[in-house]
Formats: C-alpha cells, sequence, structure tokens
C-alpha cells in the first residue's frame, strides 16, 4: 500500500476532481455538491495512506518524490512530509469535506465556486509539500487566486475590498520572498538549484542572510498574520464565505508560520536567531492586542477572526524561543487553532445561514432555541481559550512552558491574553446564548440538521482527543521539532545531512 | 510554400533577409489580386494569403537557425537572435491577421490594405532585429513605423483613430529624427554605421571593433551618439520619459494593432537595443548601464503609478505596456547570457499575452469601438465566461503569477538582473510589480465582481478570434507550465558576436 506515492495522490486528487467538475452542467446543483464532497472525501482518504506510511521517530522528510521540472535551471517537482507539516496536511484535508458540507447555502454560481475550493485545495497541500523553493512558490502564489474569488464572488458586504486588500497584501509580500529566494538560488555554491535541502547550510555573510531573512519573513509575516500587518485579516475572515473564512483561518494563516519554521529558520538560521527578540516581541503584542481587540468587536465573525491574531501570536512565539517545547507547542497550536477556529467559522456559517447576521446584539437567550448548538459552540469556545482537557490548553502550555525556560518575563503577558480570551469568547458566548429572548426572530430557530451535525461532530471530536490523548501527534511532531531547535539554537554548526533523508 | 522555395533558392548571402524579402512579395501579391479580382464581400483570401506568407516566413526563419554570421557586406546579421525573434514576430503578425479579419469584417472596414501593411510592418520588424548597420536599422525602423502609422489610423470614420495617428505620427518622426543624429555622431566617431566591422578594423570599421582598439578616452563622441540612438529606440519601446505617444496610439488604434504594435513593435525594438548595447557597446557597459538603468527604474515607476487611474482598457494596457519595456530593460542591463535570453522569452510571451488581451478588448468593445472603458465590462464573467477567463489568464500573465508565461518572464530577467549584481534596480522591479498588480485586479474585480449592465449589447464573437485567444490562452497557460522548449530556443538565440577580445556571447560580467 506505501508504494503509492500517497503524498502526490493527495495533492492532486482535488485539482483532478476541479478539472472534473468542470464538465457537469452548471444547473446541476445536487451532481455539483456530492460532487465536490467526493472529491473532498477522496483527498481525505489519499492523506490517510501518507498518516499510516509516515514512520514514527523521523526527523526527516519522508513520502516524498522528486522528478525534474525545468532540468536547466534546477527546477524540481520536490516533495516530502515530516512532523511539521504531517498535521497540516491531514488538517487542511479533515477540513475541505467539512467546508464542502457548510457551502450549502451558496447559492449563486456554484460550479466555479467548487471549481476555486477545490483548487485552492491543492494549492494550501502543495505548499505544506514542496521541497523545492520554486514549487514552494508557484504554489503559494496559486493560493492566492481562488482564494481572491471566493472572497470576492461569494463573500459578504464589502467583498471587493477585502479581497482586493487579502491580494495586494499577500502579493507584495511574496513578491519579497520571491526576490530572496533569486539571490539564494545566486548566491549558493555548485550547481544552480532550487532544491530546499541543497540549498539548506549555503554559507552566507551575516549581513545577507539578515536581508534574506527579511525577505522570506515579509511574506510569511504577512500571512501568519503577525501586527501591524495584520490588517488584511479581520476584513477577509468577516467578508469571505464562512467556507472561505475556515480555509483561511485554519490553513491558510499555517501557511506563514509553516514558512517560517521550514524554510526561514533553518535556510537562515543565524539571522533568525539574532531577529528572535524582536519576532517574539511582535508576537507577543499580537496575542495581547488581538484578544483586547476582539473583546469589543459586535461581529462574531470579526471576534472570531481578532481571536486568530491572537492564537497566531502563540504560534509564533513558540517557534522562536528555542526549545523543544516551544517548538513542538507551537506545530501543535497550529493544528489546535485550526481545529477550533475553524470550528467557530463553521459554527457562525451556521447562524448566519439561519438569521442572516452576525451582530452579537441580534442574539441572546439562543440557548433556548438551539440548545445542542449552544453546547457545541461552548465546547468549541472553551478549547479555543485553552481549558484543560481541550485541544488548546496542551499547544498553549507547552509554549508558555518553552517560553518560561529561555524569555521568562514575556510569559506574563502572554498568559494575560489566554485570560483576555476567556473574557472575549465567554462574554460573547453569554450575550449570544444565555439570557432571555429579546429578539422574536430568534425564538424558532432550528437546532443543527443532519448535514450541520455531520459537518461539526467530526472536529468536535478530534477536539476532545486532542486534548485529553496528544501523544499521537506529539510522537510525530516532536524529532522535527527537535532538529529545528538544534538548528536555531546550534546555528553555526549546521547537523548533518542538513535533514536530507530520503523516504524509506 | 512554393513561395518560400523561390525566394530559400537564390545565394545563401540572401538567407538572412529571405523572411523580410517573401513578405514584402505577398504584401505586393495581395495587393494586386484584391486590385484584380474585384470586390467580393467575403475577401477570406486576403487573410488567407497573408496567413501563408508569414508561416512561409516563419519557416524561412528556422531554416537559418544555427547560422552565426554577417551578410551582404556586413549590414545583415544571420544569428540566433534575428531568427528567434523573426519567428516571434511572424507568429505576432499571424495573431494580428487572424484577429484583423474577424474585426475588419465586423466593423465593415476590410480592405487588402490592412493585410499589406501588416505584412510590411512585420518585414520592417524582422529586418530591425537582423540589422547590423544603423543605417539598416533605421531602414527597417521607418518601414514598419509608417506601416503603423497608416494601420493606427486605419478607422476611417473614427476621429480618435485619426487623433491616435496623428500624434504617433508626429512624436515618431521626432524620435526618428533623434535616431538619424545618433547615426550621423556615430559616423563622425568611427567613420561608419556598422554595429559590428569586417575582420580588418582599418578597412571595414564598425563600432564593436572600434572600441576594441580604441583607447576609451577617445570614445566620448561614439557616447554621445550612443545617447541619441538610446532616445530613439526608447520612443519604440516607449520607456520613460519617451512614451509620451503610448497611452494616445494604444487608445485609438484598432484594437488588432494595438496589440501589434504592442507586442511588435516593443520585440523589434527590444532586438535592436539587445544588439547595439549587448553586443556591438558591451565593452562600455560601465558607460551605457547607468543611463539605461535611470530609464528602466523611470519606466517601471511611471508605467505602474500611472496605469492605475485609468479608466480606459486601452490606456490601461498601453501603460502596463511602459512598466512591462521597464521590465525587459533589467534583462537588457544585465548584459549576460541570462538577461538576453530572458529579455527574448520575456518580450515572446508578452506579446501572445498583450495580444490576447487586446483581442478579447476588440471583441468585448463592439462595433466601432465603442465599449473599451474599465466600467463597460463589468460583469463580464456571466455573459462570457470564457472569454473572461482567457482575459484573466492574460491579466495574471502580465502580472506576473505563477503558472502563467509572465511569471516565467519576470523570474528570468529578474534573475538575470540579481546574477549581474543589480539587485536594487530588481528591487524596485519587484515593488512596481506589486503596484501593477493592482490595476490588473481592478479589471478583474470589475469583470467578476460587479454587476453587468443590462444595456449592454450581445457580444459577436468570430471564430477567427475566438481561436486567436484560445491560442494565446493556451501558450500563455503552456509556457507557464513546461518553458523549457522557449528558454532553451532564447537561449541557444545567441547575438552576433565578432572581435578579438569576445569570440562568444556576452559573458557575465560579474557586477
Amino acid at each position: 500500500m506505501n508504494d503509492l506515492p500517497w503524498l502526490d495522490i493527495t495533492i492532486f486528487i482535488p485539482l483532478g476532481g476541479a478539472i472534473l467538475l468542470g464538465a457537469v452542467p452548471k444547473d446541476r446543483v445536487g451532481a455539483l455538491r456530492t460532487g465536490a464532497l467526493i472529491v473532498a472525501v477522496a483527498a481525505f482518504a489519499a492523506s490517510l495512506g501518507i498518516l499510516a506510511g509516515f514512520e514514527v521517530g523521523e526527523a526527516g522528510f519522508q513520502l516524498g518524490s522528486s522528478l525534474s521540472w525545468i532540468s536547466e535551471w534546477g527546477i524540481g517537482y520536490t516533495t516530502g512530509v515530516d512532523g511539521v507539516s504531517l498535521w497540516i496536511i491531514m488538517l487542511t484535508t479533515f477540513l475541505m469535506p467539512l467546508a464542502v458540507l457548510a457551502s450549502w447555502s451558496v447559492d449563486k454560481q456554484l460550479k466555479p465556486y467548487f471549481i476555486f475550493l477545490l483548487s485552492l485545495e491543492t494549492g494550501m497541500l502543495g505548499v505544506f509539500s514542496a521541497l523545492d523553493l520554486f514549487l514552494f512558490y508557484v504554489f503559494w502564489e496559486a493560493v492566492l487566486v481562488p482564494m481572491y474569488f471566493l472572497i470576492g464572488l461569494w463573500g459578504y458586504g464589502r467583498r471587493v475590498y477585502a479581497a482586493t486588500k487579502f491580494f495586494l497584501y499577500t502579493l507584495a509580500g511574496s513578491l519579497f520572498l520571491l526576490l530572496a529566494i533569486l539571490y539564494l538560488y545566486f548566491a549558493a555554491p555548485g550547481e544552480p538549484t532550487f532544491d530546499y535541502r541543497s540549498l539548506l547550510g549555503t554559507e552566507l555573510a551575516f549581513g545577507t542572510q539578515v536581508l534574506l531573512f527579511l525577505g522570506f519573513f515579509a511574506s510569511f509575516a504577512v500571512k501568519i498574520p503577525l501586527v501591524p500587518l495584520h490588517t488584511w485579516l479581520p476584513d477577509a475572515h468577516t467578508e469571505a464565505p464562512t467556507a472561505g473564512s475556515v480555509m483561511l483561518a485554519a490553513v491558510l494563516l499555517k501557511m506563514g508560520a509553516y514558512g517560517l519554521i521550514r524554510f526561514g529558520i533553518p535556510l537562515f538560521p543565524d539571522a533568525a536567531q539574532a531577529l528572535a527578540p524582536l519576532i517574539i516581541t511582535l508576537a507577543v503584542i499580537g496575542i495581547v492586542y488581538g484578544a483586547l481587540i476582539a473583546i469589543v468587536q459586535r461581529d462574531i465573525k470579526r471576534l472570531v477572526a481578532y481571536s486568530s491574531v491572537a492564537h497566531l501570536g502563540f504560534v509564533v512565539l513558540g517557534l522562536f524561543v528555542g526549545t523543544i517545547q516551544g517548538m513542538s507547542g507551537g506545530i501543535l497550536q497550529m493544528l489546535n487553532h485550526g481545529l477550533s477556529t475553524g470550528a467557530l467559522f463553521l459554527l457562525v456559517g451556521v447562524l448566519y445561514d439561519r438569521r442572516h447576521t452576525r451582530l452579537i446584539a441580534d442574539f441572546g437567550g439562543l440557548a433556548k432555541s438551539m440548545p445542542v448548538y449552544a453546547g457545541v459552540f461552548l465546547l468549541v469556545a472553551l478549547s479555543s481559550l485553552g481549558l484543560p482537557g481541550l485541544n488548546g490548553f496542551v499547544g498553549e502550555f507547552l509554549v508558555l512552558l518553552g517560553t518560561y525556560e529561555t524569555y521568562a518575563w514575556w510569559v506574563i503577558p502572554a498568559t494575560f491574553g489566554i485570560v483576555l480570551a476567556a473574557i472575549y469568547l465567554l462574554w460573547a458566548y453569554q450575550r449570544v446564548f444565555h439570557g432571555d429572548i429579546t429578539n422574536e426572530a430568534n425564538r424558532g430557530l432550528s437546532d443543527f440538521n443532519v448535514r450541520e451535525y455531520a459537518m461539526i461532530l467530526p472536529v468536535v471530536a478530534l477536539i476532545v482527543f486532542i486534548g485529553v490523548y496528544p501523544k499521537p501527534f506529539l510522537d510525530r511532531i516532536e524529532p522535527s521539532a527537535q532538529k529545528l531547535v538544534s538548528q536555531l539554537n546550534d546555528s553555526s554548526v549546521l547537523p548533518e545531512g542538513s535533514g536530507v533523508a530520503e523516504a524509506p | 510554400m512554393n513561395l518560400a522555395q523561390e525566394f530559400s533558392q537564390p545565394e545563401v548571402q540572401l538567407g538572412g533577409i529571405a523572411p523580410e524579402l517573401l513578405l514584402v512579395g505577398v504584401a505586393l501579391i495581395i495587393l494586386v489580386v484584391d486590385a484584380s479580382f474585384g470586390r467580393g464581400d467575403n475577401r477570406w483570401y486576403l487573410a488567407g494569403l497573408s496567413a501563408l506568407g508569414l508561416a512561409g516566413a516563419a519557416a524561412l526563419a528556422i531554416m537559418t537557425w544555427g547560422d552565426n554570421e554577417l551578410q551582404l557586406s556586413n549590414m545583415i546579421a544571420a544569428d540566433g537572435l534575428a531568427a528567434f525573434s523573426k519567428v516571434s514576430l511572424a507568429a505576432f503578425g499571424l495573431l494580428t491577421v487572424l484577429l484583423g479579419r474577424d474585426y475588419l469584417a465586423r466593423d465593415k472596414i476590410e480592405e487588402s490594405e490592412f493585410y499589406a501593411l501588416v505584412l510590411f510592418a512585420v518585414a520592417g520588424m524582422m529586418l530591425m532585429t537582423a540589422a547590423a548597420d544603423l543605417i539598416v536599422m533605421f531602414l527597417a525602423l521607418e518601414t514598419f513605423s509608417v506601416s503603423l502609422y497608416v494601420l493606427v489610423a486605419f478607422r476611417r470614420a473614427s476621429l480618435a483613430s485619426h487623433e491616435s495617428a496623428m500624434k504617433y505620427f508626429l512624436l515618431g518622426a521626432f524620435s526618428s529624427a533623434f535616431f538619424l543624429l545618433g547615426i550621423a555622431l556615430t559616423y563622425g566617431a568611427i567613420g561608419s554605421t556598422n554595429l559590428y566591422g569586417g575582420a580588418d578594423p582599418v578597412a571595414e570599421p564598425g563600432i564593436a571593433n572600434f572600441i576594441t582598439g580604441t583607447p576609451t578616452d577617445d570614445l566620448s563622441l561614439l557616447i554621445v551618439a550612443t545617447g541619441f540612438l538610446v532616445i530613439g529606440l526608447g520612443f519604440k519601446i516607449a520607456a520613460v520619459p519617451f512614451h509620451m505617444w503610448t497611452p494616445d496610439a494604444y487608445q485609438g488604434a484598432p484594437s488588432p494593432i494595438t496589440g501589434f504594435m504592442a507586442a511588435g513593435t516593443k520585440f523589434a525594438a527590444f532586438a535592436a537595443l539587445l544588439r547595439l548595447f549587448d553586443a556591438s557597446l558591451f565593452p562600455l557597459r560601465s558607460e551605457w548601464r547607468p543611463l539605461l538603468i535611470v530609464l528602466a527604474v523611470a519606466t517601471m515607476i511611471a508605467g505602474s503609478v500611472l496605469a492605475i487611474v485609468q479608466e480606459d482598457l486601452k490606456r490601461l494596457l498601453a501603460y502596463s505596456s511602459i512598466a512591462h519595456a521597464g521590465f525587459v530593460l533589467t534583462g537588457v542591463i544585465a548584459a549576460n547570457d541570462r538577461g538576453v535570453s530572458g529579455a527574448l522569452f520575456y518580450l515572446a510571451t508578452y506579446g501572445v499575452a498583450v495580444l490576447g488581451a487586446f483581442a478579447v478588448i476588440s471583441l468585448v468593445a463592439g462595433r466601432d469601438e465603442e465599449r473599451v472603458l474599465l466600467a463597460d465590462h463589468r460583469g463580464l464573467f456571466y455573459e462570457h465566461p470564457l472569454l473572461t477567463t482567457a482575459l484573466t489568464l492574460f491579466l495574471l500573465s502580465l502580472a506576473g503569477v505563477p503558472v502563467t508565461s509572465g511569471f516565467v518572464g519576470k523570474l528570468v530577467v529578474f534573475g538575470a538582473a540579481v546574477e549581474a549584481g543589480y539587485t536594487w534596480v530588481v528591487v524596485v522591479g519587484v515593488l512596481t510589480s506589486a503596484i501593477a498588480a493592482f490595476f490588473y485586479l481592478k479589471v478583474m474585480a470589475t469583470m467578476f465582481l460587479q454587476e453587468r449592465d443590462p444595456d449592454a449589447p450581445a457580444l459577436p464573437v468570430g471564430r477567427l478570434a475566438s481561436g486567436v485567444v484560445a491560442v494565446a490562452a493556451v501558450a500563455t497557460i503552456g509556457f507557464g507550465l513546461a518553458w523549457s522548449p522557449l528558454i532553451n530556443a532564447a537561449e541557444s538565440a545567441t547575438i552576433f558576436f565578432q572581435s578579438p577580445q569576445e569570440q562568444s556571447a556576452p559573458i557575465p560580467p560579474g557586477g
């Protein structure tokens, strides 16, 4: 079974499915929905092949393939998966069927909608699997176009503004990424290549390293997003359709953090170490600032969007404090944030489908009309604010533990951020679900239907599972995290082989 | 194809200009055929003859592939640069003719002169890329310029078309004068107008062998002459500050001709620039580089910024074409192998994308080009999903988004400049690309995200025109995915180089 290149199959199933969907007549709504769902489930099934074939305890890349694409330039189709990318890939394929289920309420231009959604998945999976800088950049940009259309065509309210802002912010950042990649390409000695593993360990002067790191960082920091480059995020998250918001929050934001882990830190370890205090400062500012702004939001979706800024601050904090706990926690927190924030957006989407509003003030007492919904929302909110026993706790706790070893003082404001998270989530919960039904429109709301159960229960199950038993997840993350930390702390001496491990 | 044989038979020395001769011949035949065979309603044979002629010219150009010599008393270079350029130009001409056929038939202004003039223009552009003497270069420049002046005014009923042609003509004549002055000064400096010179520098002087045989302090007059030549060529590539004509000429010209100008004129003038600077004047690169860098930076910034405020799609693409001239200039500045091949690749793929874009615009514009404003493209996607998708693809390519040929073009020219040590110029290029992305995005947003104007008339979409759009779209995405064949061809398209020190194409100067 493991002879098949599951990783590559997983990457291209959605794109192939999108092309096939192109052949379905556009008024066959049922066929389009079912088709998209089948494709998304098929990609998830294929990704289980990755999980099954993944060797625990191995720090290098696995299950990849390497084909020559444009050999004159040293460009290859090179993919692989390690502990950093494994769970994000799984998260992507896991969430996509749910996002398709959340798209039942899309009522216009269904065909291009699903085509964009599925090609988006291929782009995202490619980003997390590419081990060739050129290929990585292609996938990185390929994510941009479908997302732009998803927000711009099927979004709400100020969707054109939000889509344009999203596109321009990301493109401006990624052009610096391209420039830095080009510079690295020409600076590396020997046969010119874009292959990540060959470029690892390229000797660069410290000043050059810093400049190139900043080039990569410009692109990744926009995507994460780090304060003060976050202003595109509330607009894009709020105006995107539910599936778009889920994918943005759960997966697209991880692209930035992933880029830092995969490329920023290992390629330019000296620069990463030198700039770590600055980045940690930005991350902590993001934690507190995102939480404070979230408290005063009147729109639930915007509240969740700002909470992402805070949560991603935790991720970045963990990545740069230079301890194994921090790194593992940061990587796990990427998965956790994807699950809990993805679930929150799914839930807000359910509410919006019923009431066509997202303003907190329009609700109140919903626990009476939608008891199951209210219960699930509470569980997900608690997971998002890091209640012990649920997934968010494990990641945040590891990050704080790791931070305490090296940057002890920063733990104080970061912990304060968790307290603030409790405030904004629970206060919003109280206003939406408790009390009496003040608005008559909320009285007859129906609870989950079957499709919505199918959409939300898998996430809830995972949230509880990771919270209770995170070991299988951490076991696969830790070897890679360990390697990364040694690269960050021990930057003058590059590890032998630089992580080159062939697939078994 | 018997026409092709007729012209490939004469002595080898004509091989270098056989495509041009064929095209001029076919153009004359078209004029005679049309004059003799009456005035039928459906004169498909005119377009057919033109297409055959262009295909034949491309075949003749391919037959010279691999040649690397000077012909006709060192007047003509038969080298890779010329062959690559001629094939590309023939392709541009072919797309223009096919698109023009539908366009002219729709507006009921089909005349044989259109085809003949396009062929003359292509012949002039081809000669421009092969010219190894400034006089030939000037001759070629005037040949295609004069043809284009007429073609721009081809919509006789339209005042805008006339106005554009007049502006284009006046400014074009002005720039030709500068170019001539540059030629005269060159002659004064070196006693010849040849770019290379013969084997014996005394008997057959030329720019290249003059430079290698002269101490640098005697070159001041030649450097001044170079400055004037840059003005003449800078006008044709639409580099700032010689770009003033571009928006006006692009706006009023028939859309197929606008696309042809953007693709062909730029290609021909850049081929001449590449030959002049990266071959003949290569040893003087430290002298001309600052000049071209200033031009490139100004062009990239002005083109991208001014495009943002345009409401007319043709004007918008005119400013975008100015910005693209700046991007290609970074490849010329690099003056290394990668720069030359990158510029050629860029020009070839840019030409196809921009021709495709103007093909869509000409379709959307409708009869007499009444709907060319950005606002006329509102919600186009809901009426013509395929056309809109194609235009989006071209715009993404112009913006340089991966998986399109435009991205690869940017990658190679920017890469060449980074390799040559001009990273800061590339930083400007990257920043202006980001600015440029904004207005391409604006067009896309208009087509996809806004509601269609209910009063918009239905568009007749001809089969030839949609074929042109399809071919351009396939090429744009094809060369974006698998660019090896084209980049290999561009890399083997070396410029003829003849001087004692520099035997082969320019080597990377290393800063």
